[in-house]
Formats: structure tokens, sequence, C-alpha cells
């Protein structure tokens, strides 16, 4: 399951989790994500935009009380 | 341009306690004074006899703040880098956000009170409370601006709370998912263009956001696969807010409230509007090949440094900075010094703004500078097109005669 980041706010969009809020299910690939889709917290960036963070990264820096499925 | 991903540099290095003052640290309690104003008319009523001082409200506005950004002038002072991260965590700089809330409500029982029970005030006092508590309100939408560009919950909440009064609880969604997307572009309501005159952009503003807002929530409950009228809609439930503040104001104090009700809300909203005028005016961002909006730079936005009126409005006059950063808090927003600046501040600009004249006089030629002569580079209003290039269009040696309209 990738994740992508926004550099603006670190906002961080995982396909485990999604971003129901967002209409886009647990689950849901990038792939999936339109790409004229911006950032939910800052605004700045468009989906284009957002960087690929490595599996191994850990620097996810979203909120803590997000809950998220094991990777 | 400065794409910083300083933030997230810095949220990561947690650092301790830095060798560094803030020396605003104390005077951002002032914000919190804005509510008090209607308090401190009264009072001055009282003292003096003159009904005057219950327009309390823009006189502050429109009087004295530009009479202290004369006297206090500017404040450059950047927070160190470093310290950026460490600045946004102290609590103490939100609380101080937060307690305009509750004196914002107590202005506004008061207010409601003294028009409906207080006995002896004319007609013109009355509209002087109305517009005082519309002033208070009207910053209130500011105060919502910087709480509901935070991430956590409960801020987007008073966010909404601060802005039922106006009936303006939309504006949140619009702004953080319309405005910041859009600034600077001929597709952004809230961006007024070069010959645009105050009183044609608030229409435009107003219903253009209102357009932006429903139809941001739209296509997110389109993607919920969740129906537009339901109580997931951010807009309906803002507005609702804003229904059931009214309706209580209403059941206490009688309908002999509402006109003055919809006074301080038009009074409150256009004083916004007004801000939002002078913030991007004839800025524009550059078209790629591609079809995308160059990105969002320090060149897009007017700023100024002048304190009293940073103070008043939590720094959103260093505005290229929120642009960049929005989720950023206004304790750490950067002055850059190669951001356009505005002559005055923001308070100023909007008493010059209802003059169109005046406005054009002091702003169309820093517009026209900005872009080195080259006007065509602006954001010209398109029925104003002509009239603009025949005015600026021919000052530059690299013009084009005939110039295609837009």
């Amino acid at each position: 399951m990738s994740r992508f980041r926004c550099e603006v706010c670190d906002y961080v969009y995982a396909e485990g989790r999604g971003d129901p809020r967002e209409g886009f299910a647990a689950g849901t690939p990038w792939t999936a994500v339109p790409d004229d889709w911006c950032c939910p917290d800052c605004g700045v960036r468009e989906k284009l935009d957002f960087l690929a963070l490595d599996t191994a990264d850990t620097a996810d820096t979203t909120d803590a009380a997000d809950p998220r499925p094991p990777v | 341009m400065r794409e910083d991903s300083l933030s997230s540099q810095a949220t990561r290095s947690m650092t301790a306690r830095p060798d560094w003052r803030d020396g605003k640290r104390y005077l951002w309690l002032l914000g919190a004074v804005v509510p008090m104003l209607l308090f401190a008319g009264w009072g001055l009523v009282n003292i003096t006899a003159l009904g005057l001082f219950w327009w309390m409200g823009p006189l502050f506005v429109y009087v004295l703040i530009p009479a202290l950004d004369l006297v206090f002038g500017g404040d450059r002072n950047n927070p160190p880098e470093e310290i950026l991260a460490w600045l946004e965590r102290d609590r103490y700089y939100r609380w101080i956000t937060y307690l305009f809330l509750p004196l914002q409500y107590l202005a506004l029982v008061v207010g409601c009170w003294l028009i409906t029970q207080h006995g002896g005030l004319g007609v013109v006092d009355k509209l002087g409370i109305a517009v005082t508590l519309g002033s208070i309100n009207g910053v209130a939408i500011n105060t919502a601006h910087e709480l509901g560009h935070k991430k956590q919950h409960l801020e987007r909440w008073f966010a909404r709370i601060a802005l039922a009064p106006t009936g303006y609880g939309h504006f949140f969604i619009e702004h953080n998912r319309g405005h910041h997307v859009r600034v600077a572009t001929p597709d952004d309501p809230a961006s007024s263009r070069l010959g645009e005159t105050f009183w044609a952009f608030l229409p435009r503003t107003v219903l253009g956001g209102l357009r932006s807002a429903w139809g941001l929530e739209r296509s997110r409950l389109r993607r919920m696969g969740a129906p537009t009228l339901s109580l997931r809609n951010d807009v309906l439930t803002a507005w609702a807010m804003s229904i059931v503040v009214w309706g209580a104001l209403l059941g206490v104090f009688g309908v002999g409230i509402a006109p003055y009700l919809v006074i301080q809300a038009v009074f409150g909203f256009a004083l916004l509007e007004a801000v939002n005028y002078l913030e991007h005016y004839g800025l524009v961002r550059q078209q790629l090949p591609n079809g995308r909006w160059e990105r969002v730079g320090p060149r897009h936005s007017w700023n100024n440094n002048n304190t009293v009126t940073n103070l008043f409005l939590y720094h959103l006059q260093r505005h290229s900075d929120h642009h960049a950063n929005p989720t950023r808090r206004y304790q750490a927003l950067r002055h850059f010094d190669e951001s356009p600046q505005l002559p005055s501040g923001y308070a100023t600009m909007i008493v010059l703004c209802y003059f169109p004249p005046l406005w054009r006089r002091v702003m169309d030629h820093r517009v026209v500078a900005h872009y080195r002569g080259d006007v065509t580079l602006a954001n010209i209003h398109p029925r104003k097109r002509a009239k603009v290039l025949a005015r600026y269009g021919a000052a530059q040696p690299t013009a084009v005669p005939a110039v295609p309209a837009a």
C-alpha cells in the first residue's frame, strides 16, 4: 500500500486508509484519486504535486489520532 | 519563490525552548479587545453623553487603527526559521484566538439587549450598535479564518461558531478549498482584478463564494456517495448554526431585533470582503503551457507590516507566507522582502477601497509597477480591459499596439 505526502502541510494520503471524508474509502488506490483533487488540509498542492513516500519511510506526521490499518 | 518544506522538517525536529523572545507575545492579547468595543462605546456614551460612541466599531476600524498604524509604524521582524515549529506548538497563542469567541457572543447578546431593552435609544443609536456588532462579527471572520485553516477538529468547529452571527459559515469551506486553490487567477471570485471597483467586486465575491462553497461540498459528497442535502454537508451544518443563533436571539429579544441582525451580518461580511478585495488586487499567476497555473508565490499577495493592524488581524497582512503555508499559525508567519507591499495597513486600505477613484490613484500604478510596466501581465477586469490598456498599455515599450481582448 503506497502513501503520498503533501510537501506543504505534511498531509499524507495512505491507500490503505483512504480518506473517507474526501470520498475515498479505505483501500482506494492513488490512481483512482482525480488529478485535480487538492490537498484537503492546505489546498496549495494538487494530487500531481504529492510526493510518493517510500514504504519504509516512517516519517508520517499526520494526526496520531487518525486510525491506520496495519500495513 | 520560497517553496519550503520547512514546516515538515521543523515539525520532525523537536527542539528545546530556544533562546528567542517574541516581542509581540503579549500584544497578541489585543485581538480580544475587538469584541469589547461595544462595552467601550457604551462606557464612553455614559461618560460623554454622546451617542456617537455607539458607533465605536466603525470608529475603531476606520479611524483609530489607521491612526495607530501611523504612530507605531511597521515591524518586519521574523522569528528565526529554526524555532518556527516550537513557536507553533506553544498553545498560549491558540488560546488567545479561542478567547475571542465567548467575548464575541457576549457582545452580540448585550448588543441585542441594548437595542431592544435599554430604552432611550434613537434609531441612529441602534444602528450604531448594529454596525458595531457588525464590525466585531466581521473581525470575527478573521478569527474564524485563523481557526478554520487548522487541522484540529476543535479549531474548525470554533471557526464555524465565530462565523455563525454573520451567516458566513460557508466561508471556511470556500476559502480553504476554493480561494486557496484558485488564488490570483481569473477564476477566483475572491481575487479582485485591476480596474474592478470594490462595489463591483462585492456582489461577485459574495455570490461566487456561495456558489463555490456549495459546489465544493456537492462534489465531495458525490464522491462519498452521499446526497447533497444531508447533515454531512458542511455548508448546511454551518448555516444551521446561524439559524440556531439568530433563532435564539429572535426568541429572546423579539422580531424587533431582526433588521439589526441583518444589518450587522451584512456589515460584517462586507468588511471581510473588503479585506479580500485588497489582498490580491490585480495580481495573477501565469498559466503554464500544460494549462495549470504557476504555483502561488510571494508575488501573488499584497502584504503589509504595520504592527497595529497585524496584531488585530493575527498577522493576516503577512499574506504571502499565509498562502505559501496556509496551515501555519499566525505567530509564525513571516515577512518576505520580495512580496508586494501595500502603502499602508489593511485597515487604512479598506477605507480607501470604498472610494474607487482614490483606490485607483493609489493602487493601479503600483500593480503596473509590480509587473515592471507590462500591464498585460496583471489580472485585468474583463469589462475594463480596453480602458486599462489604453491607460497603461501604451506606457510600456514592449506593448503590442492591438492587444486582443481576453
